[in-house]
């Protein structure tokens, strides 16, 4: 399957969409890369590259920027991270390479290394150039990976490179997971991301799509093959279990953002209200404003200091006209046939009243963003699960059961691009060389 | 004109002689991380207009500007009538002074000008001698710094009559080579010449040979500073070293006349600051601070000391005293005891295997990365100072002003050089039978 279809041909197209959800972000062009790149210290053992949960090699690839190497530039970043343009669009790099930097205790000017990434990978694909990397030697080895998300995508990839074949099965028509469906379009448009998926492909990795796996074919593709690699995720958004839930006009973020980068959804209603207070709340709330919300609310439980999202994404939504309802519980959702509001509970003083008083936001959409439940079924018993996440060895990404191998947001909780490439990368390796150690052909 | 207009106390009007054709293009330079023109390169002859044009002009100039100096710089064949004319023709256009162009490396050279002269210290002599004997303004000698020794040149000037010299001219260059093309250059026609090389790349070569002829008795004269000035601190520099006057020329083609305000704004400001109320109260003050290397004290010890509460954590000077210098300086500040034994190699290994992830704010806060005001511990630099050198390279790559500082060790020893050394029979003199021209 791989190969025959381009996954970009199969983007949705929808200018309106792409319109409303410019780059967050834009492209720096040559004249400001080189500067940039230039005042890269070229620190030893650099600070961003130690924060990179893929250890990008961050000096080395500005400096070869600065000197004109891009082909270079780029497969230094592709050698480390195999999703490195998603990555420089998609990584909270607040927190991660740029919020590293020295630079921040010299002139508080950290190197903008995401879009310097960014120019580097834009550069690899203008050029044409196909995928620095040739498969390995085929060994007669070969994995099945449940989901094509991005810990799979950096499994897979590993595994080609050594010669082992790659098999993914992916409930959806296309690849990436959520970083293909789940990633706010401001900042990874959903094309960026096949494009990319495209470029690996070019590995030789085998895509099933539309294909869910129960714990019957797991149970075949274990005998298949000889080791399993689980990159499924989360499973889906937790409901509130309050009365009105089931009215229509309640969905919940996952789904709304799913939605509008695939183009089923083009437009909201005029009032909107997001539960929760994450990273991916933020995402919903925005996403609202930009298909056209004139109002949108997130109310969250408790206060500024316990969310969850990120201070620079909190502060994007403010600058989007997000309004904020702290300290409060969603109690109901009215409506007669379709949702009306949402009642919710104050769960400390305000100026508006005391705890325990109940209020209620006049909206048209509720959209539910309070943490993604865990796969139960699916692996009845076969792996060792901790708190609803699959324990694994940090290094090797192996499970409880040797044959099974696993990475990203099934095994970490749910955290970035990033985190599942990483997870991803070391059990690609490590299945390798599990592999070389048990089942290597004589 | 327009330079007086802006504040430029004089002008040497460069270089009149024959007419050449020049070529085109006649420029290119190199730039540095980003920044333009760091090395600026010419192929550019003298002037192309005829000599009547170029002193009906220079009169002009003076005419309206009669305070301003005017210097007529020349070049012509190495004929005595030939320089006997064109000394008459200048001085009677009003010239203020002279400057005989021995230095220009390029194309003229070729044609027995130029460097050619400036190379050969009889010819400088002779010609020098006999612009003399016609002229009855300062005649300036300006030197090639395409020379084993400068002094050479210079010395024959200082024989042949000279007033005053000028240093330095340009120096031989190829700026680079186009990697599409093959092509060096500036590119005439796909093929280049070597140029003459000069901006704030060429400084630190000028003010050396500033300093040998200044501090050479037989050479020295007035002397004229040119060589990659491009602001008032280049200027005080090599007034320091001796030079009565200094040249501008390729900061005013890369900014415009207009560099010079600051130029005498920032001097004044300095000059005010240090209490020297004329050039003249500071003017070879560092010639006596620049000697012979034997005459350097041995005794004297610094080290580097890192300030914790500057370092950033970039650990450039780690990696430069380990791989460009004596291996001095460790990551060891979070070890229980200092290890002079782990290598950039183990470092850099332990850093892969370290397993990193995406902070989540409620969870992870307070753990690496929650916070990049303070440098971590662990990041900071240890210098080894009993086996530091003292060579300034961490000081020099450090990007923080004032992070490293080199601090003097007392010894106690007394100050004592090679020579004294010598002299003293403590050690052998080496090869001292080589001619020195000191």
């Amino acid at each position: 399957m791989s190969g025959q279809t381009s996954f970009v041909e199969q983007a949705p197209n929808h200018p309106e969409t792409s319109a409303r959800f410019g780059d967050l972000h834009p492209p720096l062009d040559k004249q400001a890369a080189i500067p940039e790149a230039n005042r890269c210290l070229f620190c030893f053992d650099a600070p961003c590259t130690g924060a990179c949960p893929t250890h990008i090699d961050v000096p080395r690839f500005i400096k070869k920027i600065a000197s004109g190497n891009l082909s270079g530039s780029a497969r230094t970043i592709l050698d480390a991270n195999i999703l490195g343009a998603s990555c420089a669009r998609a990584c909270p790099v607040e927190v991660l390479c740029e919020g590293a930097c020295v630079l921040h205790r010299y002139n508080k000017q950290p190197i903008q290394i995401a879009r310097l990434q960014r120019f580097a990978m834009d550069s690899l694909h203008a050029s044409g150039a196909p995928l620095p990397f040739v498969p390995g030697a085929e060994t007669g080895l070969s994995v099945a990976l449940i989901g094509a998300g991005p810990a799979s995508l950096a499994c897979a990839a590993e595994l080609r490179r050594r010669g082992i074949r790659a098999h993914l099965y992916d409930a959806r028509p296309l690849p990436g997971g959520l970083n293909t469906y789940g990633v706010a379009e401001y900042k990874l448009p959903l094309i960026e991301s096949l494009r990319e998926i495209e470029m690996l492909s070019q590995l030789g990795v085998e895509f099933h799509f539309a294909t869910m796996i129960d714990a019957e074919m797991l149970a075949e593709l274990e005998h298949e093959h000889h080791a399993v690699f689980l990159g499924i995720g989360l499973g889906a958004i937790h409901r509130l279990g309050i009365a009105g839930e089931q009215l229509p006009g309640v969905t919940n973020a996952l789904d709304l953002i799913a939605g509008y980068k695939s183009g089923e959804c083009t437009t909201v209603p005029a009032r909107v209200a997001v539960v929760g207070a994450g990273n991916t709340a933020i995402d919903a709330a925005v996403a609202a404003v930009r298909l056209g919300a004139r109002e949108v609310h997130i109310a969250y439980r408790r206060g500024p200091e316990q969310m969850s999202a990120f201070a620079f994404e909190y502060e994007h939504a403010r600058l989007e006209g997000v309004k904020f309802v702290w300290h409060a519980q969603p109690t109901r959702i009215l409506g007669g046939e379709a949702v009306e509001g949402l009642a919710l509970t104050r769960l400390a003083a305000s100026k508006d009243g005391q705890p325990g008083s109940e209020f209620c936001l006049a909206v048209d959409l509720i959209v539910l963003a309070i943490g993604q439940g865990t796969h139960s079924g699916l692996l009845s018993g076969k792996v060792q699960v901790e708190r609803g996440r699959i324990v694994i060895d940090r290094t090797t990404g192996q499970t409880s059961d040797p044959k099974y191998f696993a990475g990203g947001d099934c095994t970490n909780g749910g955290r970035e691009v990033v985190d599942a490439v990483a997870d991803g990368k070391r059990a690609g390796i490590g299945i390798a060389a599990w592999l070389e150690a048990t089942l290597a052909p004589a | 004109m327009r330079a007086f207009d802006a504040g430029w106390g004089g002008a040497v009007w460069k270089t009149i002689g024959e007419p050449i054709t020049n070529v085109s293009s006649r420029y290119s330079s190199i730039d540095w991380e980003g920044r333009r023109m760091m090395g600026f390169n010419n192929i550019e002859l003298i002037s192309d207009r005829s000599i009547e044009i170029n002193l009906q002009e220079m009169a002009e100039a003076k005419r309206r500007y009669p305070k301003h100096a005017v210097i007529a710089s020349l070049m012509v064949e190495s004929k005595r009538e030939t320089w006997h004319d064109i000394v008459q023709r200048a001085e009677d256009a009003g010239a203020d002074g002279l400057e005989l162009n021995f230095g220009c490396p390029h194309g003229m050279s070729e044609r027995g000008m130029g460097s050619a002269v400036g190379q050969v210290p009889e010819y400088c002599e002779q010609i020098t001698a006999w612009v003399k004997e016609k002229a009855r303004t300062p005649v300036i000698v300006k030197l090639t710094p395409n020379i084993s020794d400068i002094r050479m040149p210079a010395r024959a000037a200082k024989r042949g009559g000279a007033d005053a010299l000028s240093a330095i001219n340009t120096i031989n260059s190829i700026t680079g080579i186009d990697l599409d093309t093959f092509q060096a250059n500036p590119n005439v026609d796909g093929k280049s010449s070597h140029g003459g090389y000069c901006g704030p790349a060429v400084k630190p070569i000028a003010l050396n040979m500033v300093q040998q002829v200044c501090s050479d008795p037989a050479s020295a004269l007035p002397l004229s500073g040119i060589g990659g000035i491009a602001n008032w601190q280049d200027a005080a520099e090599f007034i320091l070293l001796g030079c009565g006057t200094v040249q501008v020329c390729t900061a005013v083609m890369h900014y415009g006349y207009r560099i010079v305000e600051d130029m005498q704004d920032g001097l004044l400001a300095w000059m005010a600051e240090k209490g020297f109320a004329s050039i003249d109260e500071f003017r070879g003050r560092s010639i006596p601070n620049v000697v012979n290397w034997n005459q350097l004290n041995l005794n004297y010890q610094i080290v580097a000391r890192i300030h914790e509460d500057l370092c950033i954590g970039c650990q450039l000077c780690y990696t430069a005293c380990w791989d460009g210098a004596h291996q001095c300086i460790h990551l060891d500040r979070t070890s229980p005891a200092p290890d002079t034994t782990r290598t950039p190699a183990m470092v850099e290994a332990e850093a892969a295997r370290r397993i990193s992830t995406t902070p989540i704010p409620k969870l992870d806060a307070g753990g690496p990365g929650s916070s990049n005001a303070r440098t971590p511990l662990e990041r900071i630099p240890r210098v080894d100072e009993h086996h530091c050198v003292g060579c300034n390279l961490c000081s020099l790559v450090c990007p923080v002003e004032g992070c490293i500082t080199m601090e003097r060790i007392e010894n106690g020893l007394a100050p004592q050089t090679w020579a004294e050394r010598v002299a003293a029979g403590i050690t052998p003199g080496g090869a001292c039978d080589v001619v020195t021209t000191n």
